[in-house]
């Protein structure tokens, strides 16, 4: 039976891999294939785990919209992969980014409570970008004076972040009234994002879905858009064509940074309400593999981020329904990460 | 001369790449102690052919027979068995390791340990010979050219190799390491080595060369005896009736250089890694003129054409553009003024290769064609036609990527663009380097007419003839500092020469 079950998948998978269309489809369906394997070994029957997926997913409404909260903060952290990736930059800094972003909103929602919600959201989503950016424009400053690699110091910063996030709930905004619990006091009302008919799926969506858009509409309607593809592809040439690269770079990077940010601030503000220690289980990690399995196309993050939504799920409900630990969906999202690998070139192959 | 059993012959060779026909040769042949040119325009299917010969690419059909005995030659390791080398323009050198370790890599004979000094026995001698010797204990990044292509040659030999193919071996070489590198070919031939070699370099193949096989869209239309061929006849074979005159266009000189577009006043630069260092580099280029910068290169050439860019700051001195202190200008600035660049490979320097043609087009022009977030793109269109008529060039393909026009229509794009709004200054660095003799004679008129309309031009180049053939003045640049001023008057190699090199006798 399971062998059965296993064959089907395969077979599936292949026949939707070599029909290319739609190619997310293929890669989902040869992923959950190679899981099944890592699932039989475990004595697990992987047809039964899917099911239960399926039907806890996209078997009832609340299921679906928590597909949806999980991929707001993702289309964004994604965001923060892409645009940078077009003049060559890698930014993996978007964990600490998202961190820095929860947290300078939060400072604006304690700061502010008097305000009404259509002056102190907008300020907390202005904060959370800055908070962003501030956090990647070092890597970005760096990496135009030609000092460090903007990979590593992004990546180290990813540390420091929730350090900085753990200093202000353990200290100057530690909540009064959950003493044994280090998190921020809860925001005022006029802070919180509004859900929509009594999901959690929030206005953060919007700000993803506009985030994404600008992203596209900048790198293939803007003139700046071009010059980022220029850089991308002929850093040398673009210099002598008296392109400012270095003001890119810093710009781009901040940019990007400040995108994650507002990924941060979304979560803080509609999630969690509150300035939490642990407020992104690696949906900046999960960006960068959201943009680079989507090579950096609008249309392609969003078809991901909404993939990763689903495969985080699985794990969710394996834990539940099969005693799988969590932990297995890291190994699922390296399978995907392989396979498309696989397949072709990762993000700004054309270089 | 012609030994009886070739050392490698190939007989019916058809290479197709999809629809186009890339080599059609009947045969062709190179025996011991013979050098053989390939010549011909850029396309003509040279290169194709010795990577056929080199097992790089597998022909459709063909035959291939080696000292005799039939063979298959389907891979650049069986060709090596066989003894047959070959040299790409792109050097497969790694640059951090030391000469004779590179040498060491290529050789699949070498014992588990391995000394240097039993290397350098080994190699020694031979380069001894053949006058290839190179300092075997530096890093190959720290060879210049003509000395990696030595390397590159011992390489081949070392592992074997009786036939050496050169793909245009002199393309990357100054004067001066041309000259070594036919005396090391001498050599090789008087040794029994075949070599064959590519060039579309007419004056290349007139002196120690046995036979020219001149190519024509793939085929070989024919071939001369070394001694017995004339430009005339050659060029007749490479371009069949459409050749192009062999004397170049007399000169209209403008009588005097009308306002001062540049100036360089004791202009110095710090020390960089790799680069050359100007030291007190004073120069004035008026419109209608044209400025020749002769010298070997790594002279300081690309330094100073840089510099004038605004790709690199002086450490010193004063630049002025048409009279103002441009020291500190920005790249974009400069080219706002009026400053074209011409470098030498468009796809490196002057190109995006993933972007389309438009939108290449649309680069570089600072705030010109900007509309609101986006660009003016019918308007850079018109332009861009305006500008490709008046240079006579055929209409553009906008909507294909860069990376597939061929490197004479990249050259186009860069000067469509560089021309549009009429460049008063135009700074040009090897313009001509990989165009084939027409391409390359165009530019060079080109050139002629920015002048006569009135243009500053800064012709970079390392070819004396061409030089000779379109400036006003020749400055010789040495080891980053002026090393001679020349006027029409002396433009002979004999005059010039010695200054580039440091003879005694520079003026």
């Amino acid at each position: 039976m399971r062998r059965e079950s296993l064959l089907a998948l395969c077979a599936a998978a292949a026949s939707a891999a070599r029909r290319r269309a739609p190619r997310a489809l293929g890669v989902a369906l040869a992923a959950l294939a190679a899981f099944a394997l890592l699932l039989l070994v475990d004595g697990k029957d992987p047809l039964r785990a899917y099911r239960d997926t399926a039907v806890y997913v996209f078997g009832n409404a609340y299921g679906f919209s928590e597909l949806l909260v999980r991929m707001t903060p993702l289309l964004m952290t994604s965001v923060a992969v892409a645009l940078p990736s077009r003049l060559g930059l890698i930014n993996v800094g978007g964990e600490g980014q998202l961190y820095m972003g929860g947290w300078l909103a939060t400072a604006g929602a304690l700061n502010f409570p008097d305000l009404p919600a259509w002056a102190l959201l907008p300020l907390m989503t202005a904060l959370g970008f800055a908070g962003g950016a501030l956090w990647a424009l070092p890597p970005g400053l760096m990496r135009a004076a030609k000092l460090v690699n903007e990979t590593i110091s992004g990546l180290l910063l990813n540390y420091v972040a929730p350090l900085i996030v753990s200093f202000f709930i353990f200290g100057p905004w530690r909540s009064s009234e959950s003493a044994s619990y280090p998190q921020s006091p809860a925001f005022v009302a006029a802070a919180r994002l509004p859900s929509f008919a009594g999901t959690r799926i929030h206005l953060g969506l919007l700000s993803g879905l506009v985030c994404l858009a600008l992203y596209g509409l900048a790198i293939n309607r803007t003139r700046w858009g071009l010059e980022m593809r220029a850089i991308g592809g002929n850093a040398e040439a673009s210099l002598r064509l008296g392109i400012p690269v270095s003001g890119y770079v810093i710009a781009t990077m901040a940019a990007a940074g400040g995108f994650a940010g507002v990924a941060g601030m979304a979560e803080v503000s509609a999630i969690q309400g509150r300035l939490v220690a642990e407020l992104s289980p690696g949906y900046g990690f999960v960006g960068f593999l959201v943009a680079w399995l989507a090579g950096g196309n609008p249309v392609g993050i969003l078809v991901m981020a909404f993939l990763f939504a689903v495969v985080s799920s699985v794990g969710d409900i394996l834990q539940i329904t099969q005693g799988v630990p969590y932990a297995v969906v890291n190994v699922l999202m390296a399978v995907i990460l392989f396979i498309v690998l696989g397949q072709r070139r990762p993000l700004g192959a054309g270089r | 001369m012609t030994g009886s059993t070739p050392l490698l012959e190939a007989k019916g060779v058809v290479k197709r790449f999809g629809a186009l026909v890339a080599n059609d040769v009947a045969d062709f042949a190179v025996n011991a102690g013979e050098v053989v040119a390939l010549l011909g325009e850029n396309g003509a299917g040279k290169s194709t052919l010795c990577k056929i010969l080199y097992g790089y690419y597998r022909p459709d059909a063909g035959e291939f027979t080696v000292a005799g005995r039939p063979a298959t030659i389907d891979s650049p390791r069986a060709a090596r068995r066989l003894g047959i080398g070959m040299v790409f323009q792109n050097f497969s050198l790694i640059p951090a390791l030391t000469v004779w370790e590179n040498v060491a890599l290529f050789l699949d004979d070498l014992p588990f340990v391995i000394g240097p000094e039993a290397l350098r026995r080994r190699v020694g001698p031979l380069a001894e010979r053949l006058r290839l010797s190179v300092d075997f204990r530096l890093p190959v990044g720290r060879l210049a050219v003509g000395d990696r292509q030595k390397v590159e040659i011992l390489k081949q030999l070392l592992a074997g190799a009786r036939v050496l193919i050169l793909d245009e071996p002199t393309k990357v070489l100054a004067p001066q390491e041309t000259e070594g590198l036919f005396r090391a070919i001498a050599e090789l031939r008087r040794e029994g080595y075949g070599v064959v070699f590519i060039t579309h370099k007419l004056r290349e193949v007139m002196v120690g060369v046995d036979r020219v096989a001149v190519m024509r869209q793939g085929r070989i239309v024919g071939t001369v005896s070394g001694r017995a061929a004339s430009e005339a006849q050659l060029l007749r074979l490479m371009f069949g009736d459409s050749a192009p005159p062999a004397s170049r266009p007399p000169r209209a000189r403008q009588a005097a250089p009308g306002e001062t577009a540049l100036a360089l006043e004791g202009v110095a630069t710090a020390p960089d890694f790799g680069a050359t260092t100007l030291s007190d580099v004073s120069l004035r280029l008026g419109g209608g003129e044209i400025l020749g910068i002769a010298g070997v290169s790594g002279n300081g050439q690309r330094e100073l054409a840089e510099c004038i860019l605004g790709l690199r700051r002086p450490s010193r001195g004063v630049k002025r553009l048409w009279g103002e202190d441009a020291t500190g200008w920005s790249v974009a600035r400069i080219r706002e003024r009026g400053v074209a660049s011409i470098p030498e490979d468009p796809l490196a320097l002057a190109l995006i290769s993933g972007l389309t043609v438009r939108e290449n087009l649309a680069l570089g022009g600072g705030r010109r064609y900007r509309s609101g977030l986006g660009l003016d793109w019918p308007r850079l269109v018109a332009d861009m036609d305006r500008s490709a008529e008046r240079l006579r060039f055929p209409p553009l393909s906008y909507g294909a990527r860069a990376s597939a026009l061929s490197g004479g229509n990249q050259q186009r794009i860069v000067l469509t663009r560089e021309f549009a709004h009429g460049a008063k200054l135009i700074v040009a660095l090897y313009p001509t380097r990989g165009l084939d003799a027409r391409g390359a004679e165009a530019l060079r008129a080109l050139f002629g007419e920015a002048r006569a309309a009135g243009a500053a031009v800064l012709l970079v180049s390392e070819d004396l003839d061409e030089l000779f053939a379109v400036s006003d003045r020749l400055i010789v640049l040495r080891d980053g500092r002026i090393a001679g001023a020349f006027p029409p008057a002396s433009f002979r190699a004999e005059a010039v020469g010695p200054c580039m090199v440091g003879a005694a006798d520079a003026a």
